[in-house]
């Protein structure tokens, strides 16, 4: 029961993530690598003022979001010049130097050694360390970013940035100012991965500079393209898909001595013939 | 509102792409631009309406110098166009399309508004007035080329614009569709909208222009009333090869 427990409380945050970064991605056409870059700063802001400042999470919680959506407010005003490849690199980029931040910023982060001890969040007295009561907290908080990035689906705001998809440049001669369109929502995206950071940083109770590294930015993405661009129900399957699948084939029966290699290219199998089949991924309607 | 075109000027890589051109096209006049291809008219409609920055030269509208701002603030001065290859927002539906035009422009704006009964009731004006309103629910990309082509037009409308850069929307439209265009052409002049028609169908150019001007080679090589100016011989032998 544990381990489903466990399970369930990292599909939520990284749903959030994926949620989040379908904003960037996969309404606004923004190929993101930086997305778990913003995760870690939610995660290293929370950590650092609960573990050595003795703040509550939830005021931690909104500082790590604001930190985070500072950060994505710089980095974005250059990011927003590009667009496509150039897109992604630079934001490759960003995150080579945020990884590079928790690093060597030992006096902060304690670079390579990380921050171990971070406390459990507590409300009111009452405290998250069971994981039944942490995974409600979890899930509260995908609701919450599940809602806010619905309610900016359905607004204006939700259809320009899917015009900025299809033409960015068509879309100037109708007299919107593009670049503030994609500045904001990366800054809002950025600001929901912190909450997934804060959440990380509590229930593992350690953290280290491979919580912002690149490959978690291709996971949340493989997870938005695995559950449909622009599909927010979407990035919540590709994350229970990408999270659970793996440890079920824990259970296949591959004979031991090679059963953690079969498990890898069996998983790349599964994943390579969705994507031939299924390219607009599990719930989406269209292909990147 | 009458545009002045003063010197405009764009290269690209040493070729004159438009050189120097200096035009007046008047409130409720439709000007009609031919000329060969490659002869800079695409790129001077592309200057027009900001979509490409000028090397030389002014465009001023309504007392406003175009050229000076901002190229997505262009539109709120009333300037809006169409492109030769039809430019929609391929994976939106019909209705979105104009929705997009008929909405906020600012962020902030548009993150607290939903579209209302008013957006949709003038989008659906806008689907009949074009023949689409069949259509709403389809995806833009779905839609045949005719169909993309008034699409455009309709997003055109949407825009309630004072000056209309018409770039070759006959190309490849059934009849039907051409009398549809036409009449929204016609329409805008009457209601004293500044239009500007690139077509190659020399038929439809003496039909709507009120003014005819003749590009060659990024300069202007004729201009004046339709059916004189393509009687002259320069024009003739630069356009026609003959």
């Amino acid at each position: 029961m544990e381990y489903i427990l466990h399970l369930a409380i990292i599909v939520s945050i990284f749903a959030i993530l994926g949620v989040s970064l379908n904003l960037v991605v996969g309404f606004t056409g923004l190929l993101s690598l930086a997305h778990a870059a913003f995760y870690g700063v939610g995660a290293y802001a929370s950590a650092i003022l609960t573990r050595s400042y003795g703040w509550d999470f939830f005021p931690s919680v909104l500082v790590g979001i604001a930190v985070a959506m500072f950060a994505a407010l710089l980095i974005g005003l250059v990011l927003s010049k590009f667009d496509g490849d150039y897109y992604a690199l630079a934001s490759l980029g960003f995150s080579a130097i945020v990884y590079s931040l928790f690093l060597n910023w030992r006096g902060l982060t304690r670079g390579s050694l990380g921050l171990p001890g971070i406390p459990r969040p507590e409300i009111f007295g009452m405290s998250f360390s069971e994981r039944e009561f942490f995974l409600i907290l979890a899930l509260l908080c995908l609701i919450l970013v599940y809602a806010v990035s619905r309610w900016i689906e359905r607004s204006s705001f939700g259809r320009v940035l899917k015009a900025i998809r299809e033409d960015e440049r068509a879309l100037r001669v109708f007299g919107y100012r593009t670049l503030l369109f994609k500045l904001a929502v990366f800054v809002m995206a950025s600001g929901m991965a912190a909450i997934a950071g804060a959440l990380f940083a509590s229930y593992t109770r350690f953290i280290d500079p491979n919580v912002g590294l690149l490959m978690d930015s291709v996971l949340i993405l493989a997870m938005v393209i695995l559950g449909g661009m622009a599909s927010l129900k979407g990035s919540i399957f590709g994350a229970l898909f990408l999270i659970v699948l793996p440890e079920l084939m824990r259970f296949v029966g591959f004979p031991d001595l090679v059963a953690a290699e079969l498990r890898q290219i069996t998983y790349g199998l599964i994943l390579i013939l969705l994507m031939l089949y299924r390219p607009q991924g599990l719930l989406g309607k269209y292909k990147l | 509102m009458k545009i002045s075109v003063q010197q405009l000027s764009k290269h690209f890589d040493g070729v004159h792409a438009v050189d120097g051109v200096s035009l007046t096209f008047e409130s409720g006049t439709i000007t009609g631009i031919v000329g060969p291809n490659g002869s800079g008219k695409t790129t001077l409609t592309h200057l027009l309406s900001g979509v490409l920055p000028v090397d030389g030269g002014a465009v001023v509208f309504d007392g406003v110098e175009l050229t000076r701002v901002r190229p997505h603030e262009i539109s709120f001065y009333g300037v809006t166009r169409t492109f030769q290859s039809v430019r929609l927002f391929e994976q939106m539906s019909v209705r979105d399309n104009l929705l997009v035009v008929l909405t906020e422009r600012g962020v902030f704006a548009s993150l607290f508004e939903r579209h209302g009964e008013r957006h949709l009731k003038r989008a659906q004006e806008l689907l009949l007035r074009v023949g689409l309103s069949g259509k709403r629910d389809e995806l833009a990309v779905n839609l045949s080329y005719g169909q993309r082509k008034l699409l455009e037009i309709a997003r055109v409308l949407a825009m309630d614009p004072k000056a209309v850069l018409f770039d070759e929307p006959f190309a490849g439209l059934f009849p039907e569709m051409v009398k549809i265009v036409v009449s929204v052409i016609k329409e805008l002049r009457d209601r004293g909208v500044t239009i500007l028609l690139i077509e190659h169908n020399m038929e439809l150019i003496r039909e709507l222009s009120d003014h005819l001007v003749v590009m060659d080679a990024g300069r202007v090589l004729a201009q004046g009333e339709p059916d004189g100016v393509l009687a002259r011989g320069d024009v003739i032998e630069a356009y026609l090869g003959g």
